[in-house]
């Protein structure tokens, strides 16, 4: 299979900070690639210098073996989405593709064709006169990936596609997500919502401090959360004071599911017992224990070593 | 080249109908110096004949700076601009876009004036040798208006900063008070300021010309132009770094 992205010994320094340090992977053609972790981590750091905006201190990006730095045609292949959706507030939603159609070239009878096809395939037909500054949020977000798409890019860039929306409209754009993969697009999405990365993407490359860490598809990367067994224990009264006795025996930091409830990875049956002595000295009484099926927030937290609140409170006040 | 130029034209295109021909641009690009015109004539219609090609300089100052601090320091801070640099052109068009804008907007309103002047207050030019200075003029101050908004963040910062040049040029430039007349230390001053050829331009190209060529002023006006882009396009390189 061709690659549609290739990216060998990435670096970006700014001055004395390294935001990426050395990572190199690859992105077959048709794949949806999703880069995970936390604030801080490297993924708009490296989504920047994939897309052109910003020029690696050091390392190489081939898309469909073009390089983005040099080579202009590269930029014609590819259809960005940032965080915020950066559409003009005074332009209607279908002048916005209309001129982001001819920013790229497009012969004037295909933008009027395709900008008809990306509102109907966005269900934006009824706001194509309304101007981008009084749109909903939802309807912003589906416009601006409508406007990376005008072109019919091959790969297309998300940079947290589903920051900030409402489930409905969370789960409409996934669906779009998926159709446009089912087309045979290349995706690359960032992401901190490991279950939109678990739904999402074929394969996942997980990052950290600006180094990634592991790649693999969701199945491999939950497999190897799943080599060590993990229970949830449903207790009588506040659980996260097991966390941390908890943490000492297993090796890893439980997950708190709610105030009852720990999911505590790598506690074997041979710990059980032990597992039961710390729960008794807490003072609390265990009511059900469960073995559980990892899911991949236990392998990202058995990969990393963070909590998974990481994730969830990163973006909360954007 | 023919992505850059097309990408030029749609910044144009699309600046003019979000932002220049909007209120807030007209009025201030325009209201300004016909208010300021009107002033003038009022206090002593005799001899204002004398006050128009100054006018007409600081129309075209006024006009071509109206709505840059929004058209560049709004854009970045809404990430339009970034959207701008994802197309395939180069930075150097996306500000080139930029200038042509705000400088097509100012050669709207100071051919009005000027005609304005032409047709009611008897005003004699040799449109040719006109538009001759008009244009690098133009150039000139929308690429100043550019560089002094790529300095600073945000928009009030960018419409302070630009207040300052502004102003300074018109009370030294000329525009009402002749440089002939002015202190030694002043006259040195005006001659690096952008307003000074275009003021002494369209003195040469009315009937109320002076002596010195219009060429001449153009061609120091296109080297203001050339000053300005340069840093202004290393600038807005580094916005993205």
């Amino acid at each position: 299979m061709t690659l549609a992205i290739k990216v060998s010994g990435l670096v970006k320094h700014y001055e004395s900070l390294v935001a990426v340090n050395n990572i190199s992977f690859d992105v077959k053609e048709g794949e949806i690639f999703g880069f995970l972790g936390p604030n801080g981590a490297g993924k708009t750091t490296t989504i920047r210098m994939l897309t052109g905006l910003s020029r690696p201190t050091a390392g190489t990006i081939e898309l469909l073996g073009l390089n983005i730095n040099s080579d202009v045609k590269a930029k014609k292949l590819i259809g960005v989405v940032p965080e915020a959706s950066n559409l003009y507030d005074d332009l209607t939603a279908l002048e916005n593709l209309f001129f982001m159609g001819k920013l790229y070239g497009v012969p004037k009878k295909e933008r009027c064709k395709r900008a008809e096809a990306l509102l109907e395939l966005f269900r934006l037909q009824e706001k194509r006169n309304q101007l981008f500054g009084t749109l909903s949020r939802g309807m912003k977000r589906a416009l601006t990936i409508a406007a990376a798409l005008i072109h019919n890019p091959k790969i297309l860039f998300l940079d947290e596609p589903t920051v900030g929306l409402d489930v409905m409209a969370a789960r409409s754009l996934r669906k779009v997500i998926q159709e446009l993969s089912y087309q045979g697009m290349t995706i690359f999405l960032t992401t901190h919502y490991l279950e939109e990365a678990d739904m999402l993407c074929d394969r996942i490359a997980i990052i950290v401090k600006g180094e990634i860490i592991t790649t693999g598809n969701p199945e491999d990367l939950k497999e190897m959360a799943t080599k060590e067994q993990a229970m949830e224990f449903t207790v009588s009264n506040d659980a996260s004071k097991l966390i941390e006795p908890l943490a000492a025996l297993t090796g890893s930091r439980p997950i708190l599911i709610n105030s009852n409830t720990l999911r505590c990875i790598g506690a074997t049956n041979d710990l059980l017992a032990h597992i039961c002595k710390v729960v008794q000295e807490a003072g609390v009484k265990v009511i059900h224990i469960n073995t559980v099926r990892p899911t991949l927030e236990d392998a990202f937290v058995r990969i990393t070593g963070l909590s998974p609140t990481v994730m969830s409170a990163e973006k909360g006040g954007k | 080249m023919l992505d850059n130029l097309r990408g030029i034209w749609c910044i144009i295109a699309k600046d003019m109908k979000t932002y220049y021909l909007k209120p807030p641009a007209v009025s201030w690009g325009m209201v300004f110096p016909v208010t300021w015109t009107l002033a003038f004539y009022l206090r002593n219609p005799v001899d204002f004949k004398g006050l128009i090609p100054g006018l007409i300089a600081m129309t075209a100052l006024f006009s071509t700076t109206a709505a840059e601090a929004v058209v560049i320091n709004f854009e970045l801070r809404l990430g339009t601009l970034e959207r701008l640099l994802l197309a395939p052109i180069n930075m150097a068009a996306i500000l080139l876009g930029k200038i042509l804008g705000g400088a097509i907007f100012g050669f709207i309103m100071s051919t009005i004036v000027a005609v304005t002047c032409a047709l009611f207050l008897n005003f004699h030019v040799n449109w040719p040798s006109f538009f001759l200075i008009l244009l690098p003029s133009l150039l000139a101050f929308s690429t100043m208006g550019s560089l002094l908004c790529l300095l600073v963040r945000e928009v009030f910062e960018a419409q302070t900063l630009l207040n300052l040049p502004r102003f300074v040029m018109v009370f030294a430039s000329g525009v009402v008070y002749p440089i002939e007349f002015m202190p030694r230390s002043l006259q040195i001053f005006a001659h690096f300021l952008p307003l000074t050829y275009a003021v002494k331009g369209f003195k040469s190209v009315s009937t109320i010309g002076t002596t010195s060529l219009p060429a001449l002023h153009a061609a120091i006006l296109l080297g203001f132009f050339t000053l300005f882009l340069f840093p202004a396009i290393k600038l807005l390189g580094k916005k993205f770094q």
